[in-house]
């Protein structure tokens, strides 16, 4: 809990210093000619006040006895990774492949292979999920979703529904 | 009473049965949008605008009142039942309802948001019948450096003094004010913080982003590892024991619900503010008059109500610049204001006069979206909380689904789409070592009112910082958010200051 | 400079644009229809002049039944159109998206460097040119515009002119004011035509140059009073008002209000989208609204109009070189 709470503490730190050496782009003083702060004001001594609190904490965590509590859940860790590896794959997959097979993929990996259910349920989710998506997104409110190279399967059915 | 008679009239038409129908089908489509993590009433009003030319004004009216209304009441549904605020007025929303939600309560958490924002609707309505055309002055008196006060106060009745750790809550406070900096700078025109020039952070971060990462994939991230397998919530049932209790308990709410609808009609009406900050100072100003703040975060009715109450007022509150400046308050006026100048009508000054049966119109019909909103939206609490019972991995799947394409849809941008999947990760890494994520998600939405009014108005006045307290309206305001800093501060120290009465996740 | 043009002469235009653009290859293709809908991408966010304009066009589109597939608009603009530009560029040679423009279509490349070159993308149409008008609030005591310049010396520098943020056109009317009269305004960006007009309203500001139809409203309640307008000739709803050059100062400013394309759009698109435009041009609704909102419905297609964009580049650029000259920015 403690290691995990310094390194938290060190990233944003590490963030802070960041946002900082890039809001100098811009003014980050007092202004005199319009009056006020420059562009690159509120963005730099926000930082510097986030730099020196995550600080504070990283100085605090110093002087605290190790718990021995771990930051971790061993076990459930190794689903959460899973679940965000197979978050960032399916965007990934999206401009590509387009929505209307990057998100089944997800679903059947998820219903089926992460969470164990039945056949019938993945088929029905992973199948009635797109359908769903298509008219309520596209029909409805006219909010096209990426297709990727699955693009021109999509035309009939355009013409059918505009 | 010239008012009385037309306001009539407007009833007399919204309450046909073709009207009727339309209500219905326009308050329902509204709910399931508003209800969608990333959808508002922006997307339902974008899409029957267009329509607006082919069915009769009087209709049409009518459609985008129900739409609007619809969606504002479905954007209570997502923050009780998923904890991801379909739009920023609904954040505080999230702060006790989704702990209702979890404790087997989001029937009656449904309740009271639906009864709450009734409420709120048509105290604002009544207002807005008496008022309108006086308060547009009002409106008029407010320069940047009262909107700059007005924000402030909303930051202070909600921060106030933090009762989880204050340097983290700091941390947190600066992260989503930095954050909300990111895109161009409107005083000097310059890009600033777009990190390695991607065009996708031009537009800046948008809260949706923000809030659909961390309350959406975050916290499906945390209850994965914390939950193990047993399902996140406990199953919900509604009963019509359960209903009338609700009742009961907002029958004691009444005061928190009227203070809310004047909050939020005042602070809605004002065109830079709208309905956001009228949302947090009505939760706020709830907690810090109760007799037990610290229940407050935890499943308290209260949180519930007084929030919904002010957005919703504030929603009707914000269509009176819009009608009689000609100014909107928020995107979805905006496209209303686009729609009345597509009809051949002219919002500003003369709309009242030489228009009074649109405005009436338009007003009545509002008030007949209000109440049908409120009975579909009980009708349909049953069907809500069903899905509640979904097995969890089958509920985390389609929460998922949501969040991705829900997050794509208001830009269409898959940037925004990464960066809620970076944000859901960062903000489950920040909540397991205890940041609060409230601050870093208010920080992003009146950061940048903040800072923009500030540095106009020291534009204005040359530097002069003074200007602040100079101006009554803004000197009052800064006294009134001084005095809400203070306050939990004075009770924390005379309770010996052992108690958090900060909103905890 | 205005261009009049006739009706065969602009389709004139379009033709010679698209045989180019075609090359060799087929004729024009008279059957090219969009297979799917046409995104409409705007410069600005939701809410403002353009956003309105855009969304109108897009309303009578789908009235009068011009196009096949439905125009959905997407708002893109972040970074004064920044992000917009940037995504034509990508969508070189898709025949489903077109953008609606205004004067950030010149000046946001000029400003920063965001690796556009506005003479790649393809002209469409230009719908309307905008006007400009120094407006005061109704209470003040100015009436003409040595009024208003002698106020503004009086003020030493204090004068309050509000506008819509630096680098906008607004700006450039007011660093092309402060040139001509050799005078100096603080200028305080506001985040809309709408909230300047407001803040004029309310006393919290001197002055501003609005479009016409962003402080009509006011104008028709009595609240604000127009000194001068930036155009050639007297505008239609605002016959009392005086033009700069007719008392002596050449200051002329538009905003233009045209759709652009990806490059190497087909040229049967581009075609399509150009006789679009045409019939829109010609609707009922169209003719009404620019009358009303005293815009100038000035139609101009193909090698025309990129002719025009070029010029006008050139002509922001210079007026850009001013005002980081003077380094009142």
């Amino acid at each position: 809990m403690l290691v995990a709470d310094r390194v938290i503490a060190i990233a944003i730190m590490a963030l802070s210093a960041y946002f900082m050496w890039h809001a100098t782009e811009l003014p980050i003083g007092w202004n005199g000619m319009t009056g006020g702060p420059g562009g690159g004001a509120f963005p730099f001594w926000l930082s510097l006040v986030m730099l020196l609190a995550a600080g504070g904490i990283f100085v605090r965590s110093l002087g605290e006895d190790h718990g021995g509590q771990s930051f971790f859940d061993g076990v459930m860790l190794k689903s959460v990774i899973s679940v965000v590896i197979a978050l960032f794959a399916t965007i990934a997959l999206i401009p590509v492949a387009g929505a209307y097979i990057a998100i089944p993929l997800f679903m059947f990996w998820y219903v089926r292979i992460f969470g164990r259910h039945s056949w019938f349920l993945t088929g029905c989710l992973a199948l009635g999920t797109p359908v769903f998506l298509f008219f309520f997104f596209e029909v409805t409110l006219k909010i096209l979703l990426p297709k990727g190279f699955t693009e021109p399967l999509f035309f009939p059915l355009y013409a059918m529904f505009f | 009473m010239d008012t009385l008679a037309l306001l009539a009239d407007g009833f007399a038409t919204s309450l046909s049965p073709l009207n009727l129908m339309i209500v219905i089908l326009g308050v329902t489509a509204g709910l399931f949008i508003g209800a969608m993590p990333g959808l508002g009433s922006v997307n339902g009003v974008a899409i029957v605008l267009p329509l607006t030319f082919i069915v009769p004004p009087s209709s049409a009216i009518i459609l985008l009142a129900a739409i609007y209304y619809g969606a504002m009441y479905g954007g209570a549904i997502s923050s009780i039942l998923l904890g991801i605020p379909g739009a920023s007025t609904a954040v505080a929303t999230t702060f006790d309802g989704r702990p209702m939600a979890q404790q087997g309560k989001a029937g009656l958490a449904l309740i009271a948001a639906a009864v709450a924002s009734f409420i709120g609707g048509t105290l604002s309505v009544v207002l807005f019948t008496l008022f309108a055309v006086p308060l547009a002055d009002l409106a008029l008196a407010f320069g940047p450096a009262e909107e700059f006060a007005l924000v402030l106060m909303a930051f202070t009745t909600f921060v106030g003094l933090g009762g989880d750790d204050v340097l983290k809550t700091i941390v947190m406070i600066c992260l989503g004010l930095v954050l909300s900096t990111v895109g161009l700078d409107l005083i000097s025109g310059q890009p600033r913080l777009i990190f390695g020039d991607l065009p996708g952070f031009f537009s800046g971060i948008s809260f949706l982003v923000l809030a659909i990462g961390v309350y959406g994939i975050g916290e499906i991230l945390y209850t994965l590892e914390t939950s193990r397998t047993a399902p996140q919530v406990t199953p919900a049932r509604i009963t019509l024991k359960e209903l009338s209790a609700g009742m009961r308990a907002m029958n004691r709410l009444w005061k928190t619900m009227s203070l809310g609808s004047f909050l939020g009609f005042f602070v809605g009406m004002l065109p830079a503010a709208g309905a956001t900050p009228a949302a947090l100072m009505a939760y706020g100003i709830a907690r810090s008059t109760s007799k037990e703040p610290h229940t407050f975060g935890k499943g308290n009715i209260e949180g519930v109500a007084a929030p919904e109450t002010a957005n919703n007022a504030a929603s009707t509150g914000s269509l009176l610049p819009m009608l009689t400046l000609g100014i909107p308050g928020s995107p979805t006026t905006a496209l209303l204001l686009g729609g009345m100048v597509m009809w051949g009508l002219m919002p500003g000054p003369m709309l009242f006069i030489e228009q009074p049966d649109f405005v009436w119109g338009l007003i009545s019909s509002l008030y007949t979206a209000n109440f049908a909103a409120v009975a579909i939206n009980i009708a349909l609490i049953p069907l809500f909380v069903w899905a509640l019972r979904m097995p969890f991995t089958v509920l985390c799947a389609i929460v998922i689904v949501l969040c991705i394409v829900g997050g794509f849809a208001p830009s269409q941008k898959m940037h925004d789409v990464w960066l809620i999947a970076g944000f859901g990760v960062a903000g489950y890494l920040l909540r397991k070592a205890d940041y609060p994520l409230a601050p870093l998600v208010l920080a992003l939405v009146l950061g940048p009112l903040m800072e923009k009014s500030f540095r106009q108005t020291l534009i204005a006045e040359q530097g002069n910082v003074l200007a602040f307290i100079e101006r009554p309206l803004s000197g009052t305001f800064i006294a009134l958010a001084a005095l809400f800093f203070v306050l939990p501060l004075v009770k924390y120290l005379r309770k010996g200051g052992s108690r958090s009465i900060a909103p905890a996740e | 400079m205005i261009y009049k043009m006739t009706r065969r002469a602009a389709l004139a235009g379009v033709a010679s644009v698209a045989m180019i653009a075609a090359g060799a290859t087929s004729a024009l293709a008279e059957g090219w229809k969009p297979q799917k809908p046409i995104e409409m991408v705007i410069m600005a966010g939701q809410g403002g002049g353009a956003d309105r304009l855009a969304r109108l066009f897009q309303s009578i589109i789908q009235k009068e039944n011009l196009a096949s597939m439905p125009v959905l608009p997407v708002n893109k603009g972040g970074g004064s159109g920044a992000e917009a530009l940037r995504y034509l560029k990508d969508s070189e040679g898709d025949a489903h998206k077109i953008m609606a423009t205004l004067n950030s279509y010149y000046t946001t490349p000029l400003r920063t460097d965001i690796g556009v070159d506005i003479e790649e993308f393809t002209p469409i149409a230009r719908m309307a040119l905008d006007t400009f008008v120094l407006w005061v609030n109704a209470d003040s005591d100015i009436q003409t515009l040595d009024d208003y310049v002698a106020a503004v010396k009086a003020s030493g520098g204090e004068w309050k002119m509000g506008g819509t943020g630096t680098g906008q056109e607004d700006s450039l009317v007011t660093a092309m004011l402060e040139k001509e009269f050799d005078i100096k305004v603080t200028y305080v960006p506001f985040k809309g035509g709408g909230d300047v007009a407001k803040n004029l309203v309310g006393g919290h500001i001197d002055s501003t140059v609005n479009n016409p139809s962003e402080a009509l409203g006011f104008y028709q309640a009595g609240k604000v009073r127009p000194i001068v307008a930036f155009t050639p000739n007297r505008i239609d709803v605002f016959p009392d008002t005086p033009t700069a050059t007719e008392l002596g100062h050449d200051i002329v400013y538009w905003m233009q209000r045209s759709f652009v394309a990806p490059k190497d759009m087909p040229a049967e698109a581009v075609a399509y989208y150009t006789e679009m435009f045409q019939k829109l041009s010609e609707t009922e609704e169209w003719q009404t609204y620019t009358k009303d909102k005293a815009l100038m419905a000035d139609f101009l297609t193909g090698d025309e109009l990129q002719a025009y964009f070029l010029e006008e580049r050139n002509k922001h650029a210079a007026i850009l070189a001013d005002m980081e000259g003077d380094g009142s920015s």
